[in-house]
């Protein structure tokens, strides 16, 4: 469950972005999480939403939105672009891309060329992609 | 907005100390220097912590030992492993023995997840072992941890000498804490080389031809002369308050 940990962080950014702002009410959070990761979406919900509970007032009532993005990668070499549907690792190989995504570049490779230089263009991992509040 | 830096000074908030490792070159015993230095703090009683960042040469598993069928426990974040009484964490875990081809901006966001996932607890000294130079690792540690104190590498040759005096220039204009050099594998009489860097020098260790047959082996490492005097490095750098 190191979920937990990133959720955590998503918490204490929008935190601080509360105080930054002078927002007495944080609306809502929105979160997206990048496909390469492989974050569930349930269990992320479940767990920020038990961290939001135990926060003071300008986060408590935050509703969330969590979207999944999907993953592009882009070779630098050749210009092939992809997607992760079209990729193939190992189970421990999709572990360690699970806690470090960067791990893309030590399992994957690129489909034309077979190059590890290539571009996580999107759906890397998880991203504060907006607040709202007042 | 990226949301992992925020949570990073929570996850050292309960490590009392940061030390890297750091030099201008590769080669002069950054590694063997940070392994030892947290096995000898680690004799003296303190909780200690390892953490590798050399992500394209990672070196201090091979020094310490570490097996290769050893993994983090998840639980709310990453649990570092205990290695002979040290909680070491490192990019091996997930990448193996394989090439970890990573651009800067990539080696950044795997640092940044690094430092975000992983759950220290409480600690005396974290001990960091860093990879050559000025680039992404120093400049990231900088700027996550900046309350992290060098300590600086060299060994006596002029080009190593050269590149340390650049680190060491960078690192006073960001106004880091420098704990001092260390001169190693020294050879007769070169530690007035080291004056003119303008930065205490710590302790100087000789060529020591026991410890590469030693690496991997906890026993062996403790019985060489380089730890011998890591532990004296040990006993100043607890006497220094930052
Ligand atoms: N004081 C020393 N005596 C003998 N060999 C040493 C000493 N310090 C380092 N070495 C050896 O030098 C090589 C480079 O050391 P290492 O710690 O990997 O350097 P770095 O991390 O700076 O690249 C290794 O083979 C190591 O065993
Ligand atoms: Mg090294
Ligand atoms: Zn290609």
């Amino acid at each position: 469950m190191h979920e937990w940990a990133l959720a955590e962080a998503v918490v204490a950014t929008a935190r601080r972005f509360a105080q930054e702002q002078k927002l007495h009410e944080v609306t809502l959070i929105k979160v997206r999480l990048g496909e390469l990761q492989r974050i569930e979406r349930e269990i992320f919900t479940a767990v920020l939403q038990q961290l939001l509970q135990q926060e003071a007032a300008p986060l408590k009532s935050a509703r969330l939105s969590i979207e999944i993005e999907s993953a592009r990668f882009r070779c630098r070499l050749c210009a092939r672009e992809w997607s992760l549907d079209e990729t193939s690792a190992s189970p421990e190989e999709c572990e360690a891309i699970h806690f470090i995504p960067e791990m893309a570049h030590v399992y994957l490779r690129c489909l034309d060329c077979s190059s590890p230089d290539f571009e996580i263009v999107q759906g890397r991992g998880v991203w504060l992609a907006g607040l709202e509040g007042m | 907005m990226d949301p992992r830096s925020a949570i990073i000074p929570k996850r050292m908030e309960s490590v009392r100390r940061i030390i890297a490792v750091a030099a201008g070159k590769g080669g002069v015993g950054k590694s063997s220097i940070a392994c030892g230095l947290a096995l000898a703090l680690h004799d003296l009683g303190y909780g200690v912590g390892l953490l590798d960042l050399d992500f394209y040469g990672p070196s201090a598993h091979v020094i310490l030992g570490v097996r290769e069928d050893i993994r983090p426990q998840e639980e709310y974040g990453i649990l570092p492993p205990t290695v002979d009484g040290i909680k070491f964490m490192s990019l091996v875990y997930y990448a193996s023995e394989h090439p970890v081809p990573l651009r800067g901006l990539d080696l950044t966001n795997a640092l940044i997840e690094l430092l975000a996932i992983t759950c220290w607890g409480p600690l005396d000294f974290l001990i960091i072992d860093m990879p050559p130079g000025l680039g992404e690792a120093t400049l990231d540690l900088i700027r996550l941890l900046p309350r992290a104190e060098f300590l600086v590498v060299t060994t006596p040759s002029r080009v190593a000498l050269a590149t340390v005096r650049k680190l060491i220039e960078l690192l006073k204009q960001q106004r880091v804490s420098l704990l001092g050099v260390l001169l190693n594998m020294q050879h007769a009489d070169s530690s007035s080389l080291v004056i003119s860097l303008e930065v205490p020098l710590l302790e100087a260790l000789p060529f020591d031809p026991q410890w590469e047959a030693a690496l991997g082996d906890r026993a062996r490492l403790v019985r060489t002369l380089v730890y011998g005097r890591l532990r004296e490095v040990a006993q100043k750098i607890q006497k220094i308050i930052i």
